[in-house]
């Protein structure tokens, strides 16, 4: 499917970051990253495997604590944050793990309820029935409502753990690797999702993979992220039409030559 | 030779994994004692998740039912067993209700339950929430806005303390049992009988004793089960460690709360 425009709106920006700064021990992971994601826009960012990547959305979520620089998500500032703002927040957000991180003991029905019944006090039976099955309508798997995420692909796990997230219909999605270990069909399968759910939701989602399908085919703009800093920015022709050493075999591993 | 203990000098071999030990050892301290403080503070506190809880005091009851039902009967028969001769050296036969009665009551049912708790929900317990770390459901549950030490540890720290106090005086009751067959076989004591005997000795002190074990105990299997599944490290090694470490931690917590809580038991008994 092909990827329609977007309605971004660049003067509303959604996340901010300033000099975002996190090493594990003695090994810097982020060393100074800036970044802008605005309204409405399908940021994508690249990068090897351990190059950080991760960690980005991790501390956009507040999983995790940045040793130094500003994270500002919707208005909130990370550091200055008290709990239970976080905990709103985060209800403003969509995180679709690797692994699809699907409650293993709860049916699908179950696993999509439990954010709902949570989060939205004094919620009737019969809302959240609707809820469940519009999400579940929107990633086109009705009929998984009563399976156990045991019984389930790779590419329908996946697919339920981003139904889970719009069900609070977040104004921010992160996706972490959303195409990893999937058959090429169904990456694009889920590349179209990740595009429908932009224009159907209106969010704004910042794309971590290393798969170039995956960002050409989902991203406004894409970021490199090469020794801990975004090297290059830009459209996916403007990422790699450069000669260095660090970004040419991305590419040409990708697209085979 | 030379130029190898020059590359690691053998001080440093031996001093750095007893320092990382005994610090490991301290943090742990300083984490558990962090962990019971979060759960005192979140446990109370609505919204509260009553249906989780009773699911939980259920998988506790059911996973450990069977087991206790055969170990508590067996345990009653064999002490019943292995006690009358040296009663029958006294003459004192008639005595054995009693003391099947004191020894059950006071010290095995609880102690006994908490072994076989330890063993099947602590580990349970504990390879559950490491599984769950693991695949990053309990990060889910985090960003999805939910509470998950609520939802995850509260509920099963409640569950191991409300029921294993109910396993214990399940224990007591079937072993008393074991030991009714035993003494009914070989002295033909009448039920009634025994049961007047059985508790003839006990006193209020006993009851509140075994009772205040048990809770004790059931708090520690789910706090020590939950710690170690909540913090277990990446990776499936880690789920393993988590369950090991729920039964080790617990089995020696559990006999060193034995230990001081019959301490204190024998001094109120002073009074």
């Amino acid at each position: 499917m092909e990827k329609v425009k977007a309605n971004i709106d660049l003067k509303n920006e959604v996340i901010k970051i300033r000099g975002l700064e996190k090493s594990f021990e003695d090994y810097a992971v982020l060393r100074g990253i800036d970044l802008d994601l605005y309204q409405g826009e399908n940021l994508v960012v690249l990068g090897r495997s351990g190059s950080g990547k991760s960690v980005l959305i991790k501390l956009i979520s507040g999983m995790l604590q940045p040793d130094k620089g500003s994270i500002e998500v919707l208005g909130y500032q990370l550091a200055n944050i008290k709990e239970k703002e976080l905990q709103e927040l985060r209800t403003r957000i969509g995180f679709s793990f690797q692994n699809s991180a699907l409650y293993d003991s709860m049916t699908v029905r179950q696993n999509l309820e439990f954010p709902l019944v949570r989060n939205r006090k004094g919620i009737t039976r019969k809302e959240i029935d609707l809820a469940v099955a519009t999400v579940l309508e929107a990633v086109g798997l009705l009929q998984t409502i009563n399976q156990m995420p045991a019984e389930l692909s790779g590419g329908q796990r996946k697919r339920i753990g981003i139904a889970r997230t719009l069900i609070l219909n977040p104004e921010v999605m992160l996706y972490d690797e959303p195409t990893a270990g999937l058959d090429p069909i169904t990456c694009i399968e889920i590349n179209d999702l990740i595009n429908e759910v932009q224009q159907r939701y209106h969010t704004s989602s910042i794309i971590i993979t290393h798969d170039l399908t995956c960002a050409k085919s989902t991203g406004d703009r894409i970021a490199m992220l090469l020794d801990g800093q975004f090297q290059r920015e830009g459209t996916f022709e403007e990422v790699f039409d450069t000669n260095d050493d660090r970004v040419k075999p991305f590419f040409d591993y990708n697209f085979i030559k | 030779m030379d130029s190898l203990s020059s590359i690691t000098p053998p001080e440093k071999k031996l001093g750095n994994p007893l320092k990382k030990r005994f610090e490991t050892f301290f943090s742990d301290l300083y984490r558990i004692h962090l962990f019971i403080i979060r759960f005192f503070k979140e446990a109370f506190v609505p919204p509260y998740e009553f249906k989780e809880i009773v699911r939980q005091c259920f998988e506790v009851g059911v996973k450990s039912f069977t087991l206790i039902s055969v170990t508590g009967f067996i345990i009653g028969l064999i002490f019943t067993k292995q006690s009358r001769p040296s009663l029958a050296a006294f003459g004192a036969n008639s005595w054995l209700p009693s003391l099947v009665s004191i020894a059950i009551m006071r010290a095995l049912a609880p102690l006994v339950t908490a072994l076989i708790a330890s063993g099947k929900v602590g580990s349970s317990i504990g390879a559950e929430l490491g599984s769950m770390r693991v695949t990053e459901q309990i990060d889910a549950m985090e960003v999805s806005g939910t509470k998950p030490f609520k939802f995850l540890v509260c509920t099963r720290v409640l569950a191991t303390t409300l029921t294993i106090p109910i396993l214990a005086t399940y224990t007591a009751f079937i072993s008393l049992l074991g030991g009714f067959v035993n003494i009914y076989q070989n002295e033909g004591t009448s039920y009634t009988s025994f049961m007047q005997q059985v508790f003839q000795p006990l006193n209020f002190v006993d009851i509140i004793q075994s009772l205040v074990k048990a809770i004790v105990f059931g708090f520690t299997i789910g706090i020590v089960g939950c710690y170690q599944g909540y913090y277990s490290t990446k990776g499936t090694e880690g789920v393993g460690k988590a369950a090991n470490g729920a039964v080790v931690t617990a089995m020696f917590l559990v006999f060193i709360e034995e230990v001081i809580i019959v301490q204190i038991t024998g001094f109120i008994r002073q009074f």
